[in-house]
């Protein structure tokens, strides 16, 4: 390849425009070529290769589902159920890795020696355990500790932990009130459930994501040149206006670019939930879907195209708050 | 530049020898596992009685002993066998794309997965059915009281979907809890995540012995499913279809026969015209499969016949005791039965 990158700088444009369509061409023709054989060989197997699956009853239930679902919906459905799932747990997950990150990495440099030496501490004990270990952890030694249905803890406002989740009580439209959990047969029914799949999937990716996120957070303050505070205080600003009008907006041009990359990391690392029975969009859809049905090919490379997707959006995103936010001090 | 185009050209061209290449390679599967010097089996990662390795990596089961028998055959050595275990959710894909020859994983026969996944079931080895585990404590009998239950169920397997219809048929409620393998499920009912663990009838009984405290869970009597278990392999490939057919087809015969792994040698030279064909003194049965003649007398000398291997494994000789019932032969008052080998 050093042959080939150095003759694109020696030749001249034209020689290099014509290796470029030639590689071009012959890629996009093994390509065809592949694909082509493999569904001829596929179609000889009866093994599925479209999407004909997609409107079929799906014959299985899924908990939770946030749309309506249940076991004659179609796997098309299914997937969205799991997309959803795989959507929320994301979603909580980069709030409150943010939250936590940020308070983690300001109290880093806290003048507060016990402050900065406790947050070390949680960012080397969180950083340095794999994610797996670290969701196995909490739902099998931590969650699963918890008392059964029968015998749950109990706590002010109509709220009960226990080892089937979290139950809440839900507001309701219509009609307009409260709906709460009240135990009936095996369980508590009603109100609102956290299941513990969900709350371990959560908690491992915000403790993880949310050490890698104080650490940005710390070098993107302590890039910002220490004059730039001794100007600040120069000009007659007091400490907090400086941190809010001087030093945190610089800080967040350095800030932002790796923080995308850690959203993107917890978003795909969410696929994790498949060890623990969350029905994230790995587990039902690449998981369930894909064995009921046999199409591995079309399922696979959905699933590819979904993560390959919401993560090119949440970097656009990402990238325009860059230049909204941070990119406007100059 | 010149240099640059020809190392592209030539590279355009080893990718597309690749590619051709990969396409013309379709032996037949025999002729792929004698290549290879032995057969790759999909096996059940880990269900005491069907497919188990020890600490030494030494398998057993009575789908472990039905691929040693068909390498017996292909090799004259039970041991010819690589085991690959494959989770529930993953076999079907692995038997697709040719990562195993044969699929021996306690699998239930349904018409989906013969004409929408391109596998052949090759024939029954157990007839099961599915049924539900409680904790004592519940103090409930029958799966019928389980509305608003949590159920724990392995993803991806006939269980997740006949519990669908069980569920519904009854007006009744309940949590789905799915995991990719069984020992996960296993665990979080064990741990009470759930209130019930429902898999394959034979499979409770096998897995309440790995629980913390066995006697504190009952099997509900209720079997809501037929769960026929056969071994299957991919479609396109007459011959290996045939040779894995028979294969299970003899084992039944042999017993039928009272052919086993310690008489075989006295009954090879008996005057039983049923055990002269299939043991290949007359005939050339195990030549028109593509085997040798003593195709059967290698594997029954081997592994031995189906009673002999469900006795080893399920049955009487082995910790989980499980009765013949309908497994026995049908000589026996049983339903197995197999087509005979003239």
């Amino acid at each position: 390849m050093a042959t080939l990158s150095g003759a694109f700088r020696r030749g001249n444009a034209a020689h290099s425009a014509l290796v470029q369509i030639a590689f071009v061409l012959g890629l996009g023709f093994l390509v065809y070529e592949a694909a082509t054989l493999a569904l001829a060989h596929m179609r000889e197997h009866h093994i599925p290769t479209d999407f004909g699956f997609w409107n079929e009853r799906a014959g299985f239930d899924i908990d939770p589902h946030l749309i309506a679902y249940s076991f004659t919906s179609t796997y098309g459905r299914a997937f969205f159920v799991g997309l959803i799932n795989t959507l929320v747990v994301s979603a909580v997950g980069v709030v409150f890795a943010s939250l936590l990150g940020f308070a983690i990495g300001a109290a880093r440099l806290s003048t507060n020696l016990v402050i900065a030496k406790f947050a070390g501490f949680y960012i080397e004990a969180f950083r340095n355990v794999p994610l797996l270990l670290q969701i196995l952890f909490w739902y099998n030694g931590v969650l699963k500790a918890l008392p059964a249905p029968r015998a749950s803890l109990a706590f002010p406002g109509h709220i009960f932990l226990n080892d089937r989740g979290l139950f809440m009580p839900a507001p309701t439209l219509s009609p307009l009130g409260l709906s709460l959990p009240v135990f009936h047969g095996f369980n508590f029914i009603g109100g609102m459930k956290l299941s513990p799949e969900f709350v371990a999937l959560t908690l491992s990716l915000v403790l993880y994501t949310a050490t890698f996120i104080a650490e940005i957070v710390r070098a993107g303050i302590a890039g910002v040149p220490k004059g730039q505070g001794e100007a600040a205080a120069a000009l007659g600003l007091n400490a907090v206006q400086a941190r809010k009008f001087v030093i945190v907006p610089q800080a967040l041009r350095l800030i932002v670019p790796p923080l995308t990359s850690q959203y993107l990391n917890l978003f795909k690392n969410s696929s994790l939930a498949v060890f623990i029975g969350y029905p994230d969009l790995v587990q039902v859809f690449a998981g369930t879907v894909l064995n009921q049905t046999g199409a591995a090919v079309p399922v696979i490379t959905v699933t590819m195209a979904v993560y390959l997707f919401v993560s090119l959006l949440g970097s656009l995103a990402m990238n325009l708050f860059n230049r909204r936010i941070a990119g406007a001090v100059h | 530049m010149k240099t640059a185009l020809l190392r592209l050209a030539f590279l355009l061209s080893l990718g597309l020898a690749a590619v051709f290449a990969a396409g013309a390679a379709s032996a037949g599967t025999l002729d792929q596992v004698k290549q290879r010097g032995y057969l790759n089996c999909g096996s059940n990662p880990g269900l005491a009685g069907f497919g188990l390795p020890d600490s030494n990596g030494n398998w057993t089961g009575l789908d472990v002993d039905f691929c040693r028998a068909i390498a017996s055959a292909i090799f004259d050595d039970p041991n010819k066998v690589k085991f690959i275990p494959l989770t529930a959710k993953d076999r079907f894909t692995a038997l697709q794309s040719g990562e195993v020859d044969v699929l021996a994983h306690n699998t239930t026969w349904t018409v989906s997965r013969e004409a929408g996944q391109g596998l052949l079931f090759t024939g029954i080895n157990y007839y099961d059915g599915q049924g539900f585990m409680i904790h004592n404590r519940l103090n409930i009998s029958s799966a019928l009281e389980l509305s608003g239950a949590s159920i724990c169920v392995q993803q991806g397997t006939t269980s997740e979907l006949n519990l669908a219809d069980f569920f519904h048929s009854h007006q009744m409620q309940y949590e789905s809890v799915a995991f990719a393998t069984s020992d996960e499920a296993l665990k979080a009912y064990d741990t009470g995540r759930c209130d019930a663990f429902t898999t394959d009838s034979s499979a409770l009984y096998i897995e309440r012995l790995k629980l913390a405290n066995p006697s504190q869970n009952i099997i509900l009597p209720e079997i809501i499913s037929k769960e026929p278990f056969s071994p299957a392999v991919r479609q396109g490939d007459d011959q290996w279809f045939n040779i894995v057919k028979w294969v299970g087809f003899a084992m039944f015969d042999a017993e039928e026969a009272g052919i086993t792994s310690k008489n075989v040698d006295e009954k090879i030279n008996s005057d039983d015209p049923t055990a002269r064909r299939l043991l290949g003194v007359e005939g050339d049965f195990g030549q028109s499969l593509g085997l040798t003649k003593d195709w059967a007398y290698r594997f029954i000398k081997a592994v031995g016949n189906y009673g002999e291997s469900f006795d080893r494994n399920l049955g009487v000789d082995s910790k989980l005791g499980i009765k013949r019932g309908i497994n026995a032969l049908w000589t026996h008052g049983g339903i197995q039965y197999a087509p005979p080998v003239r």
